[in-house]
C-alpha cells in the first residue's frame, strides 16, 4: 500500500527550522531524511521512517512553493497564500539570503553572468557546498544586483528595503554588488589571503568615502559605482608619484613628521606606500595607521599640489582598506 | 426595489504577467451581479493597478441579493484579440443582509482561476443599502441568521429552539451537459462554481423562509452538502435547527459573571404587574387541564415534509423578521440577560396552549389576547407546579411528559442538528439511532420538483424517528445526514442520538415561550418573598426543578445517562444497573451518542479518540444487482463496526462514546466503514468489564497457551490504558450493583465473512452489555488477527491527546495557541488477490500512520490535544483510498492540569471562567453543603476570573505566543531580525471548534460557505498530485481567510471541509479537485485584552446574593 498523495496543510504554515536548513543546503528529500535519521530524531520522537519521509517531503514541497515568494520578500509579507507570523517570515528570508562567505569570496568581483553560473560546479567542489546551494546563493547575488542596479541612494539601505534583510546582511550584499559593479580583481594571487569579510569591509570603506552617495545623499548615480568623475580626478593625483620633485618632497615631509614615532623608521623610508613590504618588515598596525595619517596630511605642506581635498578623500578610503587588509 | 448593492474596485497587486513582450499587464475589472455588468477602465502596463473606480450600483430585489453571488472578473485588455481572463472573485454578500453581522466587505481578495490557482489580489469594497419594506410579497428571507456552529452561538441566548428544518434543490450538473464538450475546462469549471453558488444561495433563502414561518430568527447547526450525482444531476441539500436567538448585550458577553444588576432591573416590571391578582392564583386550578388538552398546531408539519415551501401561503401570514421582536419588546430587555440556569429552573408549559398565535392572523389584537390568556394559564400551572414540590410530582410529570411528547410528535421530525445544548435541555439520552438506505440514481427530470430525493430522505427520517420512539425518546439530537455515491448507486445515511428533551425551549414557534417562562417561575418567586432573593428560592437547580415538577430529582451530572425507556419493556436486551452517581435511576452499562459530552457530565479521567475501521470486498456489478449486494453487506458492516467500537472502548477501560460518526463509503469493488468517536468514562455508568478470550478448540495445549498469552496482553493493555487516561473510579460497595452474571448464551460472536448465514444478521445482538466481561470467541485465524489488530492501535505519544468532540473531557486549561490543519492521503491498494483481511490491515495501517504523522508534525506543540478530529474516506477509483483529516491542535498547560486534579473545585471554577456563558457550574457535586457555601462562591469565582486574566496565565499566554516557531526562536537567538513591518495581512484563525481557547467571541459576522474547483493539465509541472492538492488546499484556506478578513473578522469557527473530491488522470497529466468548506466568520477578543476593558469587579462582589443564583446553579 503506497501513498500516492500525502499532504499536510496547516492554517498557519508549519515550518521546521532543521528541515529548512537541510533544504537550503541543497539536500534531496532522501538525503535530508537520512541526515535527520542520523540526528537521532527517530529515537527522540518514537516515530517511523515512513513518517519522517512523509514529513520531509511535505516540508520540502512547502519550501518549494515559498521559494517563488522568497525571491521577492516584500511579497512574502503581503501574500495571502501562506499564513506565517512576521517573525517567522523574517527568519525564512534571512535563512534564504544567508550565504557562505567562502562562496561569496570566490564570486567577488566576477560578473554575475551565465558564464559564472556555469563555473559554479568548480566553486562547489572548492567550497564543499552542494551545487544547489551554490546556485541559490549565486542567484540571490544576481537578484539583489539586478534589483538595485538602476536605483539611487545608499546601497545597503536599498537592499534592506527591497529584501527586508537585517542590516549586517544587507551591508554584505551591498559589498557584493559593489565588487560586481566595479569588477575589482579580487581573484589575484596576491589578494588570496583576504577573506570575504576583509573585502566586504573594504567595499564599505570605499563606498563610504568615494561614492556619490557619500558626498551627496540624493546622488544622481547609483551608489554601487565609484563615480566616473572621481576616477577621472584621481588621474590628477598621479603627479604625486610621477613628479619626482613632488614625490621627494612628500616623502621627506612624511619622514620628518614620523621620525621617532615609528619603530621601523628605517624600513619605512625605503618601502614607501606598499603593503606587502610592511608585512614582511613586521610593522605594527599602529605604525601603519600613523604612517597613513601622516602620509595623507603631508601634501598640505606641498607647494604646487592643488588637489588636497581629492587626495584626502582618496586616502581616507585607501587608508581604511589598507588597515583592514593589514593582518596576518 | 428593496436593495442597492454598491461595489468599488480599488486596486490590484501582484498580478501575473499577461503580456510577454512588455512583462506587464493591462488589467481591467468586470463587476457582475445578476444580469448587470460594470467595467472599470483599463489600467495600462502595471502589475499593481490602481483603479480607484466609482461606486458601481446594482438595484436589485432582496431575493436576488440572497441567491446571487457578486462576481468580479479581472481581465487583461488586448486590443487585437479577445481579452484574457486573469481570474475571478466570488463574494457572498449574504452577511451584509442582516443587521447584526457585517456592515461592509472590504479588503484584499485572492484572484482565483480554476486552472492557474491564485493569481494576484484585488482590493474591493462592497456595501448594501436595504430598504425596509415590510409589506412586500415575501420571497426572500433576509435577516435570518445562519450558523454552522452546532451549539447556541456564544454571544446569543436561545429563547426557543423550534426544531428541524430541511430543504434541497437540484439541477443538472454543467459538467455533464452537452455544451461541456465544446467549452474549455475553465468555462466548465466556472459554470459549475457559479451554479453551485447560486443553488446554495437559493437553498439558504428557502430555508430562511421556513425559519420565518416557524417564527424563528436563526438556523443553528446549519449543514449544507452537495451530492454530485454525475449524469443524474447535482443536489444541494441542507439541514439545520431553527431557533429564536436573542443577542446578549455586550456587557453580559464580556462579564458573564455579573449580569445580576441588569437582572434586578428587569425584575421590576414584574413587580409592577398590572394584574397582581394573577400571582396569587392558587396552586391548582381547573385551567391546567385545559392547558394539556389543547391540540398542538399543525402548521409546521405541513412544510417540513415538502422540500418546496409553499410560498403562496407565506406573504400574508408570515410576519417580518422584526415581527417577533416587536412583540417581545416589553419583555426582551428582561430576557436578554437571563442566565441559563434560571431558565433551567423554570417550568415549561405547553406550547400548544398558545395555539391562537399560530393562526395566520397576526394582528396586535389577537396577540394581546393570547398573551393575557397565556399568562393565566401559566400562572395556574406554575402554581400547581410549586404545589407539587418534592416527591409529589409524579402525575404532573407524566402529564408534562405526555404533553411534551405530543408537542414534539406533532412535528414531522423532532430532530436537532445541535450537538451541545443549554444546560438542562437534555433530560435523558437513549442511544444512537441510525438508518441507511441504498438507492439507484436516476435522472432528475424536473428540477423544480425533486420529489424522489425528498421522498428518499423522508423515508430515512421516518425510520430514525421510529427508532427513537422505540428507545422511549421523543426527539433526536446530534442529527446529521450524509451520502456516498459511486456510479449510479447512492447510500443515504442518517444518524443521531435518541433523547428526551426538556420542552422548556421547545415552545412551538411562539415568542410567548419565553414570556411564559418568566411568568411561570415569577409567581413562585414572589410568593416566597422577594426580599430573600432567588438564591434562597433556587438554591440548586435540582431542587428547583423538582419543585416545579419537571422531573424527579435528577442530578445534573448523571441525569442524561438515565434510561428513557421502560425497564420492563426494553427495546433491546440491555444490562441495567442503578446509576453510580445518584443511585436512584437505572443506567445502561454502555452509552453511545452522536453529541458532544454535556458540560455537566461527570467524567473520570481523560477521553480518547476511538476508531473502528473496516473494509468489505464486493463484486463489481451493475445497477440493481449492485445495489442489492451493497444492501446485503451493510448490516454485516454495521455489526462489525459496532463490535470493534465496543472492543476498543473496553480495551481503554471506558464506558461511553460521544461524537460517534459512522461513515460507510461505497466504491466499485468494496465498501469501507470508518467510525470515529471519543471514548470517556462516565461516573454514572458501571465500570466496564474486561475482555475475555475464549478459544474454540479447548483440548489443544499450545492453543490454550496462546489464548492465555493473548488474554494477558489484553489485560495489560487495559491496565495501561487506565493509567494513561487516568481512569480511577471510586470503589463502590457491591450491593448497589445489579447482578452482573455473565450469560454464556448471550455471547456475541464476531462475524467473520459474508458466508455467515444471514439468519444471524436478523438476530444481531447489539447489546454487549449482558455480561460483565465481554467475551471474544476465537474460532479461526481471522479472529486471531482481529484480536491482534485490536491491540495494534498505538496510543498517542506522550503529551498528546486526541478526540473528535469539541473539547477533550478532562482537559480544561487550554492555552491560546491553535493550529488547524487538513491532511489528505490517497493510497493505492495492491490489486492482487485482495482479501478482506489484507484490506482491513491496509486500511488500518493507513489510518494509524496518518495519525502518527500528525503527532510527529505537531510535536512542537506538546502538550496538546487534537480536537474535533474528523476523518472522511472516499474511494475515488478502483484501488484508491482517499482519507482526509481536518482537526485542530490546541495546546494546554500541563501544570495546571495537575493542580486541577488535586482540587476538583478549583478545576471546575477554572472551567467556568474559561467558558463563562455556558454556566455549567453544578456546585452540587463539588460542595457537600451547597447552601452554606453558595454565597461565597460567586465572589470567589469572580476573583478567580480576575486573577486568571491578570495573573500568571496572561504571562504564560504571551510566552506561548512567542514560542510558536522554533525557527523564529532559533534565529532570534543569535541575530536581530527585522520583522516585515509593512505587513498588511491580518491573521485569521481557523478552527473546527465553536470557540477559541482563551478568547471571547464578540460578534458573528455571517456564514462562510465556499465551493471551489481546481483543475490542471500540467500535473507533473505542478509537483504531481501532492503538489497540486497541497497548493489547492492552501489556496482554499487563503480565500476563506481573505473573506473573513474582508468582513472585519479575525477567525472562522466551526470550520468544516465538507467535500474534497479529487480525481486524477496521470496518463493525461491531468487532475481535478472540488472542495466545499464552511464555517462561521467571527470577531474574537483575547481574554488578556479583555482585561483592558473597564471591568468593575466591585459592583459584582458587592452583590453576591443576587449573582449567586446565576453563577452557581
Amino acid at each position: 500500500m503506497t501513498s500516492d498523495l500525502d499532504i499536510f496543510v496547516g492554517n498557519t504554515t508549519l515550518i521546521d527550522e532543521e528541515v529548512y536548513q537541510l533544504w537550503l543546503d541543497g539536500y534531496t528529500v532522501s538525503e535530508a531524511v537520512s541526515r535527520r535519521l542520523r540526528g537521532g530524531l527517530l529515537e527522540r520522537s518514537g516515530t517511523s521512517v515512513s513518517v519522517l519521509q512523509s514529513d520531509t517531503r511535505d516540508h520540502f514541497r512547502t519550501f518549494q512553493m515559498l521559494e517563488r515568494l522568497l525571491h521577492s520578500p516584500p511579497r512574502l509579507c503581503q501574500q495571502l497564500l501562506f499564513q506565517i507570523p512576521p517573525p517567522r517570515q523574517a527568519a525564512l528570508i534571512q535563512g534564504y539570503y544567508a550565504f557562505e562567505p567562502a562562496l561569496a569570496r570566490e564570486l567577488l568581483g566576477k560578473k554575475l553572468s551565465k558564464g559564472t553560473k556555469k563555473e559554479l560546479d568548480e566553486v562547489s567542489a572548492r567550497t564543499g557546498l552542494s551545487l544547489r546551494a551554490c546556485r541559490r546563493q549565486f542567484d540571490n547575488f544576481k537578484r539583489v544586483f539586478k534589483a538595485v542596479e538602476e536605483l539611487k541612494g545608499p546601497l545597503a539601505e536599498l537592499i534592506q528595503q527591497h529584501f527586508l534583510l537585517p542590516p549586517p546582511l544587507a551591508r554584505d550584499y551591498a559589498a557584493i554588488v559593489f565588487f560586481a559593479n566595479s569588477r575589482f580583481e579580487t581573484g589575484k594571487r596576491r589578494l588570496q589571503f583576504l577573506s570575504f569579510g576583509d573585502l566586504a569591509a573594504c567595499a564599505q570603506h570605499m563606498m563610504g568615502h568615494w561614492t556619490q552617495g557619500a558626498m551627496t545623499p540624493e546622488a544622481a548615480e547609483p551608489d554601487g559605482d565609484v563615480p566616473r568623475s572621481f576616477l577621472q580626478d584621481l588621474k590628477e593625483l598621479k603627479v604625486l608619484v610621477s613628479d619626482k620633485d613632488l614625490l621627494d618632497q612628500h616623502k621627506s615631509l612624511v619622514c620628518s613628521a614620523l621620525r621617532g614615532k615609528i619603530s621601523v623608521y628605517n624600513e619605512m623610508e625605503t618601502n614607501f606606500k606598499v603593503l606587502d613590504p610592511c608585512r614582511s618588515d613586521h610593522w605594527s598596525l599602529g605604525d601603519l595607521r600613523l604612517f597613513l595619517g601622516s602620509y595623507t596630511t603631508a601634501p598640505r605642506a606641498l607647494g604646487g599640489f592643488r588637489h588636497q581635498l581629492l587626495w584626502e578623500r582618496y586616502m581616507a578610503g585607501i587608508s581604511a582598506c589598507l588597515l583592514r587588509m593589514y593582518h596576518e | 426595489m428593496p436593495g442597492k448593492l454598491k461595489v468599488k474596485i480599488v486596486a490590484g497587486r501582484h498580478l501575473p504577467v499577461m503580456d510577454r513582450a512588455s512583462d506587464l499587464t493591462d488589467a481591467f475589472v468586470e463587476v457582475k451581479f445578476g444580469n448587470t455588468t460594470f467595467k472599470t477602465d483599463v489600467y495600462p502596463k502595471s502589475l499593481n493597478p490602481q483603479w480607484n473606480s466609482e461606486w458601481f450600483k446594482f438595484e436589485v430585489d432582496d431575493e436576488e441579493l440572497q441567491d446571487e453571488p457578486l462576481q468580479i472578473t479581472v481581465l487583461d485588455h488586448d486590443t487585437y484579440s479577445a481579452n484574457d481572463a486573469i481570474g475571478k472573485v466570488y463574494i457572498d454578500i449574504d452577511p451584509l443582509l442582516y443587521s447584526e453581522a457585517a456592515t461592509v466587505i472590504s479588503g484584499w481578495f485572492p484572484i482565483y482561476d480554476t486552472i492557474h490557482g491564485i493569481r494576484g489580489e484585488i482590493n474591493v469594497v462592497v456595501k448594501v443599502d436595504l430598504f425596509n419594506d415590510l409589506n412586500r410579497f415575501r420571497q426572500s428571507s433576509c435577516g435570518v441568521k445562519f450558523f454552522c456552529t452546532t451549539s447556541i452561538p456564544k454571544c446569543y441566548r436561545a429563547v426557543i429552539i423550534h426544531g428541524f428544518v430541511e430543504e434541497l434543490v437540484v439541477n443538472e450538473d454543467p459538467e455533464y451537459q452537452w455544451i461541456d464538450r465544446i467549452r474549455t475546462p475553465r468555462a466548465s469549471n466556472e459554470a459549475r462554481q457559479r451554479l453551485i453558488s447560486l443553488m446554495s444561495g437559493e437553498l439558504q433563502r428557502k430555508i430562511g423562509l421556513k425559519v420565518l414561518e416557524m417564527r424563528g430568527n436563526a438556523v443553528v447547526g446549519y449543514l449544507q452538502c452537495f451530492d454530485l450525482e454525475g449524469e443524474s444531476g447535482l443536489v444541494v441539500r441542507a439541514i439545520g435547527t431553527v431557533c429564536t436567538l436573542d443577542k446578549l448585550s455586550n456587557t453580559s458577553a464580556f462579564l458573564p459573571a455579573c449580569n445580576s444588576p441588569s437582572k434586578e432591573m428587569k425584575e421590576i416590571p414584574f413587580n409592577e404587574d398590572p394584574n397582581p391578582n394573577t400571582h396569587s392564583s392558587g396552586p391548582s386550578t381547573p385551567l391546567k387541564n385545559q392547558t394539556y388538552s389543547f391540540s398542538p398546531s399543525k402548521s409546521y408539519s405541513r412544510q417540513s415534509s415538502s422540500s418546496d415551501t409553499d410560498l403562496s401561503l407565506t406573504p400574508k401570514t408570515a410576519p417580518s423578521p422584526q415581527g417577533p421582536r416587536i412583540f417581545l419588546f416589553p419583555s426582551s430587555p428582561t430576557l436578554s440577560c437571563d442566565s441559563p440556569h434560571l431558565k433551567k429552573s423554570c417550568l415549561l408549559l405547553s406550547g400548544s396552549a398558545l395555539n391562537p398565535l399560530h393562526s395566520s392572523h397576526v394582528s396586535p389584537v389577537v396577540l394581546r389576547k393570547s398573551v393575557s390568556f397565556t399568562e393565566e394559564l401559566l400562572l395556574a400551572a406554575s402554581g400547581m407546579g410549586s404545589g407539587s414540590a418534592g416527591k409529589e410530582g409524579g402525575p404532573f410529570k407524566t402529564l408534562l411528559r405526555q404533553q411534551t411528547q405530543s408537542a414534539l410528535e406533532q412535528r414531522e421530525f423532532p430532530f436537532f442538528t445541535l450537538t451541545t445544548f443549554p444546560p438542562g435541555f437534555l433530560v435523558h439520552v437513549g442511544g444512537v439511532v441510525s438508518a441507511r438506505s441504498v438507492k439507484l440514481l436516476d435522472r432528475i427530470h424536473n428540477p423544480d420538483e425533486p420529489e424522489t430525493r425528498d421522498a428518499w430522505w423522508a423515508e430515512i427520517r421516518q425510520e430514525i424517528k421510529s427508532h427513537a420512539k422505540a428507545l422511549g425518546c421523543h426527539a433526536v439530537v446530534g442529527y446529521s445526514e450524509s451520502t456516498s455515491i459511486c456510479e449510479e448507486v447512492c447510500i443515504l445515511s442518517a444518524s443521531g442520538t435518541a433523547a428526551v428533551l426538556n420542552p422548556r425551549f421547545l415552545q412551538d414557534g411562539t415568542v410567548e415561550g419565553c414570556l411564559e417562562q418568566r411568568l411561570s417561575w415569577q409567581p413562585g418567586f414572589f410568593s416566597i418573598g422577594s426580599e430573600k432573593g432567588e438564591v434562597d428560592f433556587f438554591p440548586q437547580s435540582q431542587d428547583s426543578s423538582s419543585l416545579l415538577g419537571i422531573e424527579e430529582a435528577s442530578p445534573p451530572g448523571c441525569g442524561f445517562c438515565h434510561i428513557p425507556y421502560d425497564e420492563l419493556n426494553m427495546p433491546f436486551p440491555a444490562h441495567l444497573t442503578y446509576c453510580y452517581n445518584c443511585r436512584k435511576q437505572k443506567v445502561p452499562d454502555v452509552l453511545f451518542t452522536t453529541i458532544d459530552l454535556p458540560v455537566e457530565a461527570i467524567v473520570i479521567g481523560k477521553g480518547c479518540l476511538i476508531q473502528a475501521r473496516l473494509c468489505r470486498l464486493k463484486k463489481k456489478a451493475q445497477a440493481e444487482a449492485n445495489a442489492t449486494s451493497i444492501s446485503n453487506l451493510l448490516p454485516f458492516m454495521e455489526y462489525e463496526v459496532h463490535t470493534q467500537l465496543m472492543n476498543k472502548l473496553k480495551l481503554r477501560g471506558m464506558n461511553a462514546l460521544f461524537g460517534l460518526r459512522i461513515q460507510i463509503t461505497v466504491g466499485e469493488n468494496m465498501l469501507m466503514g470508518l467510525a470515529s468517536a471519543t471514548g470517556v468514562y462516565l461516573a454514572a455508568l458501571p465500570t466496564p468489564g474486561g475482555i475475555q478470550i475464549a478459544g474454540k478448540t479447548p483440548n489443544d495445549g499450545t492453543y490454550e497457551q496462546h489464548i492465555s498469552h493473548m488474554q494477558k496482553k489484553i489485560n495489560d493493555t487495559i491496565a495501561k490504558n487506565k493509567e494513561l487516561y487516568e481512569i480511577n473510579p471510586p470503589e463502590l460497595p457491591e450491593e448497589i450493583i445489579g447482578s452482573p452474571i455473565p450469560e454464556p448464551r448471550q455471547r456475541s460472536r464476531l462475524l467473520r465473512s459474508q458466508s455467515e448465514s444471514s439468519d444471524e444478521v436478523t438476530e444481531l445482538d447489539l447489546s454487549h452489555g449482558k455480561k460483565d466481561a465481554f467475551v471474544l470467541e476465537i474460532d479461526d485465524t481471522d479472529a486471531m488477527e482481529d484480536v491482534h489488530s485490536l491491540l495494534t492501535d498505538a496510543p498517542p505519544p506522550s503529551g498528546f491527546y486526541s478526540c473528535n468532540t469539541e473539547i477533550m473531557p478532562g482537559i480544561s486549561n487550554w492555552t491560546p495557541e491553535i493550529q488547524m490543519f487538513t491532511a489528505v492521503r490517497v493510497s493505492r491498494l495492491g490489486n492482487i488477490n485482495l482479501t478482506n483481511q489484507t484490506l482491513n490491515k491496509n486500511f488500518n495501517d493507513l489510518c494509524e500512520n496518518l495519525l502518527k504523522s500528525l503527532y510527529f508534525k505537531l510535536r512542537s506543540m506538546v502538550p496538546c490535544c487534537l480536537c474535533h478530529v474528523n476523518f472522511t474516506v472516499a474511494l475515488p477509483e478502483d484501488e484508491l483510498v482517499q482519507i482526509a483529516v481536518t482537526a485542530v491542535a490546541i495546546t494546554f498547560d500541563k501544570n495546571q492540569t495537575l493542580q486541577a486534579n488535586k482540587a476538583p473545585t478549583e478545576k471546575s471554577q477554572q472551567r467556568a471562567s474559561t467558558d463563562n456563558e455556558e454556566q455549567l457550574q453544578f456546585p452540587l457535586e463539588l460542595c457537600p453543603d451547597p447552601l452554606a457555601s453558595q454565597p461565597s462562591l460567586p465572589a470567589k469565582e469572580v476573583l478567580e476570573g480576575a486573577t486568571s486574566q491578570t495573573g500568571i496565565p496572561a504571562a504564560q499566554r504571551a510566552a506561548s505566543l512567542d514560542k510558536t516557531s522554533p525557527l523564529a526562536e532559533g534565529y532570534l537567538r543569535h541575530r536581530s531580525v527585522p520583522s516585515c513591518t509593512n505587513s498588511t495581512v491580518s491573521v485569521v484563525k481557523m478552527t473546527p471548534l465553536s470557540f477559541l481557547p482563551g478568547a471571547k467571541i464578540t460578534k458573528y459576522l455571517g456564514i462562510i460557505n465556499m465551493f471551489f474547483i481546481r483543475e490542471t493539465t500540467s500535473l507533473r509541472e505542478e509537483g504531481g498530485v501532492s503538489g497540486f492538492l497541497h497548493a489547492f488546499i492552501a489556496e482554499v484556506f487563503a480565500m476563506v481567510r481573505a473573506h473573513v478578513a474582508a468582513l472585519g473578522g479575525n477567525a472562522v469557527v466551526s470550520y468544516i471541509m465538507k467535500q474534497c473530491v479529487f480525481m486524477e488522470n496521470p496518463n493525461k497529466n491531468q487532475a481535478q479537485c472540488l472542495i466545499n468548506v464552511s464555517g462561521d466568520a467571527v470577531i474574537f477578543v483575547r481574554e488578556s485584552e479583555l482585561e483592558m476593558l473597564p471591568v468593575q469587579p466591585s459592583t459584582v462582589v458587592s452583590q453576591p446574593t443576587s449573582s449567586g443564583g446565576d453563577v452557581t446553579t
